[in-house]
Formats: structure tokens, C-alpha cells, sequence
């Protein structure tokens, strides 16, 4: 007998008592919307996590000097500056580098129209707009002739411009003050928040690293009295970046081998992984509960098909003594378990996508729908329809066909 | 060669610590065309005699020939393909499926032996119109009468066109005129060359059969061959050779 026939003959079956075929599908709809709506929810939560790491900066390296050591006390990392600009020109012909920028930082207070406000300077390169990811929200950033002459010009964070300007004045064109050097504001960044640690990223004055060097930082020029930032050109890329900045490093400071660096290689990457992989622990977690309340599902469906073996056995009985070998009445039971449970999972799908959306519509959670998931879910509930309906059916096909025609 | 040879047939089935004989030896040819009553009371072996008759059982000892074929040796596969080719059933509670049409009820045994969908359907159409059921195609069994009931359950039995139709207590849940009824249509069938064979405790059913065996103890006590009672008034019934090719609705 043909599959296909087998199937028609389960679903007429299964027709003929549409609201318990309906409410054994249940436990499967049930099941499998909870999860496909709590891995759309968790893999949304994990994607949001990536974007908050991917704002931060994508495949980021921070690169600092090394330790300032006076007598017995040692100064901590930064405080002895090791880093060169030819340093800097070097890490950036690496392979694994994408990009690198000098990150020199100071604090200042910076002087508008009648207001002033303490924040960070940062002198760098145009290279770390795109690194860090900053948006330009007007006006423009400043570019490698700003870099090259050492303009006097300024790119301001969102809390600066807050501060200094208030909400309603464009601060484009106008001039700020850091001591008695003026820069003329030429763009406002588009704000990014805290970072996960919650330092404000948008409390911050944007200057070229030449300019920061010539009209502020004092002292010795040929080092780098700062950070480098640095991009790997992928999230793979990432740890064999620090591996060549740190021999990179290592042989240009004529370090001998044994001797510690005299300078640090942080992988913020890794903070990024750290927490997508608590993300993704989450979503386990979830899918496992909900995988738990698709087995119950399954089992609510082995118990209807074993009430329907024993109430159709007079049926089976019929169907044996007009020819039906064991074989037509196992599968045909089967078929209408599979039938059964692929059903829900189709309409738990929906369910669950359903649910998601509302989720998300009630509580501005994120959510990610995974094709994959869809089909796994379905195809795992055709699993539990196979599991749990094999049991029934083979009841079935062993009935005696004798027994089954007299059963009251 | 006789269509059906049953030689010192037993059965003997366990009932736990007890061994209950219900057949003790039977031995019965039966020709094609013959219409054959077998009665007697219960515990007298007729309804386990109609069992292996039916292939739904195998006999302990002996050798039970149907069609040439030995079929007391065969696995369950191969006879429920005999019970599907060679044999149709009529059952004293009808057993058609509920909440399914006439129709679906009758081409039952063809989902079984692998016809198309196109050839089940007019050849259930068929056998439905030689009981005259042609116009309730579409009719649930709730929807019918008892008698009416019976006439789907015959045609369901004919439409594999079998060699024999195995009839256990036909009339036993209808009244004395649709018995009639129902015992007209098994005469005709009998009357197109089927083999009929009959069970019933009644006398009055049995006299429509050109011979009756009666059984006692698992055992043939009498075998006699008489002419049969004609069934009328008889239904409107339509020659097997030529069923429409469509029938209206």
C-alpha cells in the first residue's frame, strides 16, 4: 500500500473527530511555541547584546604602554609611556590589522557660550570614527588633513554638547575653549550610550591626535601618551592580532626572551564572547524547558492514540477481516500520530511566532526569528509523533482480528 | 476439486489451565455456487468453524484447502491478502465505520488491494447499486436503516468481487421483513455464481440455503441437501457484469 493512501486513510480518520484531534495537537502547539517563542526571544536578547559589544567598537584590541617603575613603586599600566608613533605605523601594516588609532586622553575643562564643563579630551586619528563605530550626527568629523596640518577643530560627544549648548543650539561652527586654545566645533557624534560598564562614551571632546599633541600634551613627542586602539580585520582575526602586536612589540623594544613586555594587549573582543555565550546559556535553558513541555505534548498524544486504538478496535478488527495486513493498521496509526504532532508543530509555530511578536509589542524585548529553529522544531515534533505513536500502533497491528470484531 | 476442503479440521484453544475443543474434527467440501447454512446453538463450534473458514483463524490440526491453496500454514500477510481477494464478510452488527459515507464504507476492502482511486470509486458505486443502494452513496450510517445498513455491509463484502461471502448471522439485528430483505440479495448473489456460506441459529433463515450443516460439540452432525426457499419479495437488483460507469447523485 502506498504511503500516500495510508496517509488519506489517517486523515479521514482523524477528520472524523476533529475536536479530539485538535486537543491532542494541543500539547505539541503548546510545546513548540514555547519554543520557538523563547529561542526567538533569547537569540533576539543575544543579537542585542552583540550590537551593544559591536558599538562599542568591532574586533577591538586596546594597546597600552607599559609600567612606570621609581624605586620600589611601580606605577601601573600607562604610567611609563613605551609606545612610539613609528610603533603605531607598524602595528598598522600587520595582516590581521584593519585598523589602528592613538587614543591620548586627557581631562579638561572646556569653556562654551557662558558655560563650562569638565570632560575628556581625546586626541586621535580619523581611523577611530570607524573603528569605534561613531556616527557622525552633524557637521562632519575631522579628516587626515585636520591630522596632517593640526586644525584646531572639534567633534563633540552628545553629553557635551548637552552641557555646553543645551538642547535646542547647533553647536556646529561655533567656538569652545580647552585652556585659552580654541577649537572650532565642525560635528556633533551621534550618542552611543554607556558601555556595558557604564561609563557615558558620549562625554567626550574629539580632536586630532596632532593637534591634541601640539596645543595640550607637553613632554616627550615621539611617544605615545595614550592608547592605541586597534580593529582586527574579523572576530576570528581578533586573537591572532594581539598575537603579532605582542611579537610585534616585543622585537621593536628589543625586549630579550623571558623578559616581561613593557607594555599590555587588552582583547575587548573577548568581553564580547563572554557575554554572547551567557546570552546564548540563556536560550538554552529556555529551549530546554520548552523542549520538556513538547515530550509532555508527546505523551499526551500517546495516551489518545492508545484511548483510540482501544475505542476503534472493532474498526481494526473490520479492517483486518476485509484485508488490511498488521503492517497498513501500524502505519496508519502511526501515520495519524506523525500527522498529529507535525500538525501542531506547524500551528505551534504560528503560536509561537504569535507570542514572540507580542512579547515584543508589550515589552520592547528584542527578537530574532531563526528559520533553523522552525524547522527543528517541527521536524522534532514529527520525531515525537514516530516516539510516541509507535507504541499505540503496534498495539494495533497485534490485534487479533477475531477479538477485535467482538469487542464491545 | 472442491472450492473449499476441510479435512479432520481442530481447534483447540487455551483457556488458561483448561484446553476448550471447539472444533473436534471436521471434514466439509463445499462446491462453488453452493449456498450452505451452518447452524447450530452456541458453544456448538459453528462461529469458530466460520472463523477458519473466514482465514481470520488457523486450525489446530488437520487441513483446510481453500481454492487448491493450503492455507492452514500461511502468516498473517498472506491471509489477510486471501480475506481481501478470495473471501467478503457480512457481520450480524454491520460494522460499518461511523461518521464515513456508504460509499468510503464500500471501498474499504479496495484501499486494502492497491486500486486506484478512480477505479475504487465506480466499482464501489457499482456494488452499491446491485443492493439498491445507489442513491444513499452519500449517506452516513446514522442515517440508515438497520436493513439499509446491512445492504452497504453486503456490498461492501461483494465489491473485491470474492469467491465466497461469509455471512455470520446476517439477520440477527433485523426484523423478519428486512431479514427477507437481506436474505433475497444473499440468494441473488448465490443465484450469480458467489458462494454463500450462512451461520445462524435460525430455522427459518437457514431454509433459504440449498444445504444445511448442522454442528453439535465441534463436530458436523448432519449434512442434507434440499431445495431452497426463495426469498421475496426480492429487491431491484442490477446484473453484476455491467455496472454504470456513472451514476447519478
Amino acid at each position: 500500500m502506498s504511503p500516500l493512501r495510508i496517509a488519506a486513510i489517517a486523515a479521514r480518520a482523524l477528520m472524523r473527530n476533529k475536536l479530539r484531534s485538535f486537543l491532542t495537537m494541543l500539547g505539541v502547539i503548546i510545546g513548540v511555541g514555547a519554543v520557538i517563542a523563547m529561542t526567538a526571544i533569547g537569540a533576539g536578547a543575544s543579537a542585542r547584546v552583540q550590537a551593544t559589544f559591536e558599538g562599542m567598537g568591532s574586533n577591538m584590541l586596546v594597546i597600552m604602554s607599559g609600567s612606570s617603575q621609581q624605586g620600589g613603586a611601580r606605577g601601573g599600566a600607562g604610567t611609563q609611556p613605551t609606545l612610539t608613533w613609528t610603533d603605531l605605523d607598524a602595528i598598522r601594516a600587520l595582516p590581521s590589522v584593519r585598523l589602528a588609532a592613538p587614543s591620548l586622553q586627557r581631562p579638561a575643562q572646556v569653556m562654551g557660550e557662558g558655560q563650562n564643563w569638565g570632560t575628556t579630551i581625546q586626541g586621535t586619528t580619523p581611523e577611530l570614527f570607524d573603528i569605534r563605530n561613531w556616527k557622525i550626527a552633524r557637521g562632519r568629523f575631522f579628516d587626515e588633513d585636520d591630522e596632517r596640518l593640526g586644525t584646531k577643530v572639534a567633534v563633540l560627544g552628545n553629553t557635551v554638547v548637552q552641557n555646553l549648548f543645551g538642547p535646542y543650539e547647533s553647536p556646529v561652527g561655533q567656538v569652545i575653549r580647552v585652556g585659552q586654545v580654541p577649537f572650532e566645533v565642525i560635528g556633533v557624534a551621534a550618542p552611543k550610550g554607556q558601555t556595558g560598564f557604564g561609563q557615558d562614551q558620549d562625554d567626550v571632546v574629539l580632536i586630532p591626535a596632532r593637534t591634541f599633541r601640539a596645543k595640550l600634551q607637553g613632554g616627550l613627542q615621539q611617544f605615545i601618551a595614550g592608547t592605541v586602539v586597534v580593529s582586527a580585520t574579523s572576530a576570528a582575526d581578533a586573537a591572532p592580532a594581539q598575537a603579532q602586536v605582542e611579537e610585534l612589540l616585543r622585537a621593536r623594544h628589543r625586549i630579550a626572551s623571558g623578559n616581561p613586555d613593557d607594555f599590555r594587549v587588552r582583547n575587548l573582543s573577548e568581553i564580547a564572547s563572554a557575554q554572547q555565550e551567557g546570552a546564548r546559556t540563556m536560550t538554552s535553558l529556555l529551549a530546554g524547558i520548552a523542549l520538556v513541555s513538547l515530550v509532555v505534548g508527546g505523551i499526551g498524544i500517546m495516551n489518545i492514540m492508545l484511548v483510540s486504538v482501544t475505542e476503534r478496535t472493532r474498526e481494526i478488527g473490520l479492517r483486518m477481516a476485509v484485508g488490511a495486513k498488521p503492517r497498513s493498521i501500524l502505519t496508519q496509526f502511526l501515520v495519524e500520530a506523525v500527522a498529529l504532532s507535525v500538525a501542531g508543530g506547524i500551528v505551534g509555530t504560528a503560536a509561537g511566532l504569535g507570542a514572540a511578536a507580542w512579547l515584543v509589542a508589550r515589552f520592547g524585548w528584542p527578537m530574532l526569528v531563526q528559520p533553523q529553529i522552525i524547522l527543528a522544531a517541527v521536524a522534532f515534533s514529527a520525531v515525537v509523533g514516530v516516539v510516541f505513536g509507535m507504541w499505540p500502533a503496534l498495539q494495533a497491528s497485534r490485534l487479533d482480528p477475531i477479538q477485535a470484531l467482538r469487542y464491545e | 476439486m472442491a472450492l473449499i476442503e476441510l479435512r479432520d479440521v481442530t481447534k483447540v484453544y487455551d483457556a488458561g489451565d483448561v484446553q476448550v475443543r471447539a472444533l473436534g474434527g471436521v471434514s466439509l467440501d463445499v462446491e462453488t455456487g453452493e449456498s450452505i447454512a451452518i447452524m447450530g446453538a452456541s458453544g456448538s463450534g459453528k462461529s469458530t468453524l466460520m472463523n477458519v473458514l473466514g482465514c481470520l483463524d488457523r486450525p489446530t490440526s488437520g487441513s483446510y484447502r481453500l481454492a487448491g491453496e493450503d492455507v492452514g500454514a500461511l502468516d498473517r500477510n498472506r491471509l489477510a491478502e486471501i480475506r481481501n481477494r478470495t473471501l467478503g464478510f457480512v457481520f450480524q452488527s454491520f460494522n460499518l465505520l461511523a461518521r464515513t459515507s456508504a460509499l468510503e464504507n464500500v471501498e474499504l476492502p479496495l484501499l486494502y488491494s492497491g486500486a486506484s482511486a478512480v477505479d475504487r470509486r465506480r466499482r464501489a458505486l457499482g456494488a452499491l447499486d446491485r443492493v439498491g443502494l445507489a442513491d444513499r452513496a452519500h449517506h452516513h450510517p446514522s442515517q440508515l436503516s438497520g436493513g439499509q445498513q446491512q445492504r452497504v455491509a453486503i456490498a461492501r463484502a461483494l465489491v473485491g468481487e470474492p469467491r465466497i461471502i461469509l455471512a455470520d448471522e446476517p439477520t440477527g439485528n433485523l426484523d423478519s421483513r428486512t431479514s427477507l430483505d437481506v436474505m433475497s440479495l444473499l440468494q441473488a448473489l448465490g443465484d450469480s455464481g458467489i458462494t454463500v456460506v450462512l451461520v445462524t441459529h435460525e430455522p427459518d433463515i437457514s431454509a433459504f440455503a440449498s444445504r444445511v450443516v448442522e454442528m453439535r460439540d465441534g463436530l458436523v452432525r448432519s449434512d442434507t441437501r434440499r431445495p431452497a426457499l426463495r426469498a421475496v419479495p426480492a429487491p431491484v437488483l442490477v446484473p453484476v457484469a455491467a455496472p454504470p460507469a456513472e451514476v447519478s447523485r
